[in-house]
């Protein structure tokens, strides 16, 4: 599924939560990505928490009327009220991030109110040193001394649908998953999990889809900066044995 | 011209129905006033969120009475989306034991994991397996995927109002019918070509 970041004006992309890159229009990528068939879109506004901003729920109404698959969104969500009026205007899930380590409790209650199916949280990692990896939150900016398999087992009991699981250090650089990242919180829950950041090419995809036992994979740069295109990972992932739709 | 009821119960997810149904030719209401429902040639029961709570938002707005007079009654055609397909069922146990609008012999039950499909919720794109050649499903036949999200799943105690199975967690119903009743537990609304062709299907019953 193609990850859309959006940034003050427009569609961006960055390396290592940094160094963003203008990449267009938001409605311009969905029209695109309807034609393609892709699986699922993720939007993430990817300043609203640092900019202290709710959702722009106008904006995800406008996207959400011409996205005829699934939508997820992700970006200053902090409330039950804030879920609700994000399902309202056409979003099909809400991806958390921040306020799942700062107030994790709201996560039941999202969950309870409107089903685990479209309470993602949105767990961005960075391996340390001694390789052991810790959560970082408002958008990679704050660490937090919390252990990614950790956190995902606790939203997982408290109710949360899907892990969209990102390594800060290969977002945006194309060299490749996590593969251990993925594996070591795949294999600690059992609701799916989402690999993202680093994917460069179909293969790295397969990668972390078999050895990191993902459930299904993201990717911004490739279909972004490059010509590999989600239809043909699709075709490749095919070949290669996984379950996928074409 | 067809005028489709989208019932409006507070629980969410109407834009996407509302929008998809447009694209296909119909024209939407999103309501719960009985006067739309009286009017309309279609009616859409969508919804997401746990049966419970569906079925509380349904009977504080008299919604199972006026849905009966329509839809039982008057034998308008009706599709239920996800939640609204498991709410035809006679029971549910989603939030606790609660009786469904009971058009379909059966109960909701959770999935329960079996064999590599252990990963629940349910969520992301799997075959339908159509039985037979049901007008809901023309032009589109069997084995296409469909985007699912959903925890529960509707198992029904009479065979011939399965439409449409699907292979995960040892299997379950992904479509019933009984006459112009119709239920899908996938997201047509979500699942594009296929998705849209179906629910011109729909409109044309």
């Amino acid at each position: 599924m193609p990850t859309l970041l959006f940034k003050e004006v427009g569609l961006v992309k960055g390396v290592g939560f940094n160094a963003w890159r203008r990449v267009g229009s938001v409605m311009q990528a969905v029209t695109v990505y309807n034609m393609r068939e892709v699986d699922e879109l993720v939007y993430l506004d990817v300043t609203a928490t640092t900019d202290k901003r709710p959702p722009d729920f106008e904006s995800v109404d406008e996207l959400a009327d011409e996205c005829f698959m699934p939508l997820t969104v992700g970006g200053g969500v902090r409330t039950v009220d804030d879920v609700r009026r994000l399902l309202q205007v056409g979003a099909d899930k809400i991806a958390v991030n921040t306020v799942a380590v700062d107030n994790p409790a709201v996560i039941r209650e999202m969950a309870q109110r409107f089903g685990s199916q479209c309470v993602v949280v949105s767990i961005d990692a960075q391996r340390r040193a001694d390789r052991t990896y810790e959560v970082f939150t408002h958008a990679g900016t704050v660490a937090t001394d919390r252990d990614p398999v950790s956190l995902a087992q606790e939203v997982e009991a408290l109710g949360a649908g899907e892990i969209l699981l990102t390594s800060i250090e290969r977002d945006g650089t194309m060299v490749g998953y996590d593969v251990e990242l993925t594996r070591r919180v795949s294999e600690a829950v059992s609701i799916p999990v989402i690999a993202s950041g680093g994917a460069g090419t179909y293969a790295h995809m397969a990668e972390v889809l078999r050895d990191g036992r993902a459930s299904a994979v993201a990717a911004a740069s490739m279909f972004h900066f490059t010509e590999q295109t989600p239809p043909e990972a699709k075709r490749y992932l095919r070949e290669q044995g996984f379950r996928v739709r074409l | 011209m067809k005028t489709v009821a989208i019932v409006d119960y507070g629980m969410c997810n109407l834009d996407s129905v509302r929008r998809a149904v447009e694209e296909c030719g119909g024209t939407p209401i999103v309501t719960d006033r009985a006067e739309d429902l009286e009017t309309a040639t279609h009616i859409i029961l969508p919804g997401v969120g746990s049966f419970r709570d569906g079925m509380q938002n349904l009977r504080q707005r008299s919604l199972d009475v006026i849905l009966r007079e329509q839809v039982v009654g008057r034998q308008i055609p009706f599709l239920g989306i996800c939640l609204g397909m498991q709410m035809l069922a006679a029971k549910g146990w989603e939030g606790g034991e609660t009786d469904g609008l009971g058009w379909i012999d059966g109960e909701v039950r959770k999935l329960e994991p079996a064999g590599e499909d252990r990963r629940i919720p349910h969520i992301g794109w799997n075959e339908v397996a159509v039985v037979g050649n049901p007008p809901l499903f023309d032009g589109i036949g069997s084995a296409k995927d469909f985007y699912f999200a959903h925890s529960y799943h509707l198992s029904c105690r009479n065979e011939h109002d399965v439409l449409a199975r699907t292979s995960y967690c040892g299997g379950f119903v992904s479509a019933v019918s009984r006459g112009q009743i119709l239920g899908v537990q996938f997201h047509p609304e979500k699942s594009q070509r296929v998705g849209f062709r179906l629910l011109r299907n729909f409109l044309s019953v």
